[in-house]
């Protein structure tokens, strides 16, 4: 009997539907929806404004966001706000990333020193970094090193956790074979060990990057003369919405560019993890 | 150095047992390998194949009798020891080359040596020009032969196999056998392999270990001195079959009589 290949099916008008029977669009179906639902939600906010259904003070047009764009562009404050916002995120994130690996790596190998230190992760874990943010600046001062502390504060858990549960998540045969191939104890946790926990890393890495992205903005609203945290009260205190919207817009866009990067990097980084044939 | 007898035992086991607390896996072992030859373990599951392979390998401690290789006490895993795993043996994070080279790297071996021992395995196992593939890219059967060929680079004495080719569909399954034939025949290794098919220890097997459960002890060894190739569906194929499988019949029978008086 012949096999029925997509083909077949797709000449016959046969739509493929996936395992609960719902219809599987072509990526091309897929990015004409998406281009309609964005055009759609930008001409349903114009019109809002341009016919005077909404307070433009409350809500700019648009076009004034656009404007105010072009202008913070010129000026250059735009591309200095981004650049210090960048500079702490990074920054906060590369201190996390130095202490809690290494850290993760000796709780997942050392039972006491999991033992010691879990009970104060576990204390401080469900507190939200930015409840943290007030003491931090009267430890560290208003400066850049008090928003770096916090956002290193708010990076370094998700990092810490996935690396020492990537350490529960090795395999015994992958040990043992590594045994019986005449690896001893350092090798295998060069060769076995850290090679099971590092997409677990990987993750951590990227989650701990959105929580500092997270922290970032509290910490530059609460208190900042730079960055795009500022950007936006500063536009509050002179009620120019307008600047608003262009703060929050850009710092969508550059935490999906940040996670866009990581993931990138994870999926070279974990090239072994893929089974397409 | 005089040149070692043919018949020498490089397993000696005597009196073998492995307990874990209260419970015993192993009891009362003792079986000679051969420099050369094909061991096969079958028996039903909690017969204690699996520790005996492991108690061989040095994952398991006995905890009483006589278990040596090359008249070494084992006292842990070691590279003269090579094992092939059911699943999950090869490491996904390093190429098919990188796993195959894994063994002789650790040895201190580097560049065109290296290079050339990876390509004489891979050869054997006809996967040469997949090396630079990572694990989760080859179909099952395809892992299990570099699988293989990683054991036998690093040059063990002795290879162990555990239910290689158990999550393998019957006609990989033959054709692996078939392949595992011809290397043992080129190669020469000891082999002792595990299975539950009755079937693959009679085409492997020079000698047919037949074990039983509670406790895990060997029942009978049945000697299997057909001419290899052998052919699967030969009258003399099938007389060695029917022997292993009475022994077994029994065994599980008496098995499923414990059981029910439990």
């Amino acid at each position: 009997m012949r096999q029925r290949t997509d083909v077949d099916m797709r000449e016959r008008g046969v739509r493929r539907r996936d395992a609960i029977g719902a219809i599987v669009l072509t990526s091309r179906q897929r990015s004409g929806l998406a281009l309609a639902s964005i055009v759609g939600l930008l001409s349903l906010w114009w019109i809002l404004t341009a016919t005077g259904l909404m307070n433009t003070v409350l809500l700019p047009s648009p076009v004034d966001v656009v404007k105010s764009l072009a202008q913070a562009s010129l000026d250059g404050s735009l591309a200095r706000n981004v650049a210090v916002s960048l500079l702490r995120v990074v920054e906060g994130f590369v201190i996390a990333l130095v202490l809690a690996v290494p850290m993760g790596i000796l709780m997942g190998s050392s039972a006491v020193a999991r033992g010691l230190v879990e009970p104060v992760i576990e204390l401080l874990r469900p507190i939200p970094p930015i409840a943290v943010i007030p003491l931090v600046i009267l430890w560290f001062g208003i400066d850049e090193l008090s928003k770096v502390v916090v956002i290193a504060y708010g990076a370094f858990f998700p990092i810490l956790i996935n690396t020492t549960a990537g350490f529960e998540e090795v395999d015994r045969t992958h040990v043992r074979a590594a045994q019986t191939l005449g690896a001893q104890r350092l090798h295998i946790f060069r060769d076995v060990i850290l090679r099971s926990a590092f997409p677990f890393i990987v993750v951590g890495a990227r989650l701990g990057m959105s929580m500092a992205f997270i922290v970032l903005v509290a910490a530059e609203l609460i208190a900042s003369s730079a960055g795009l945290g500022y950007l936006i009260n500063d536009a509050r205190y002179n009620f120019r919405t307008d600047q608003i919207f262009l703060g929050i817009a850009c710092i969508g866009v550059l935490g999906f560019l940040l996670n866009k990067g990581l993931v990138e990097i994870e999926s070279r980084l974990l090239k072994w993890k893929q089974t397409t044939h | 150095m005089s040149e070692a007898p043919k018949d020498r035992p490089q397993i000696h086991i005597d009196g073998l047992g492995v307990r874990y607390g209260e419970f015993v896996a192993l009891s009362g072992i003792s079986l000679d390998v051969v420099e050369g030859e094909f061991v096969c373990l079958i028996g039903p599951s909690g017969c204690g194949k699996t520790t005996l392979l492991n108690a061989i390998a040095g994952f398991v401690a006995a905890t009483e009798g006589v278990l040596k290789v090359d008249d070494r006490p084992v006292s842990g895993p070691g590279p003269d020891r090579g094992m092939v795993f059911q699943e999950y043996g090869l490491f996904p994070w390093f190429t098919v080359k990188q796993n195959v080279q894994y063994g002789p790297r650790l040895k201190g071996v580097r560049g065109a040596a290296l290079r050339a021992l990876s390509d004489r395995y891979l050869g054997l196992v006809q996967l040469r020009d997949f090396g630079d593939r990572y694990p989760n890219q080859l179909s099952g059967g395809m892992r299990q032969r570099v699988a293989i060929a990683r054991a036998l680079a690093n040059q063990p004495s002795i290879l162990l196999l555990d239910e290689p080719f158990g999550a393998l569909d019957a006609m990989t399954r033959d054709l692996l056998q078939d392949e595992l034939v011809k290397i043992w025949e080129a190669e020469r290794r000891t082999c002792v392999f595990v299975t539950h098919s009755i079937a693959e220890a009679v085409y492997l097997a020079d000698r047919i270990v037949v074990m039983g459960t509670r406790p895990g002890q060997i029942r009978d060894v049945i000697r299997n001195a057909m001419p290899r190739p052998r052919d699967r569906a030969s009258d003399k194929f099938f007389d060695v079959y029917r022997a292993a499988d009475g022994v077994l019949r029994n065994v599980i029978s008496q098995a499923a009589l414990h059981e029910a008086e439990n």
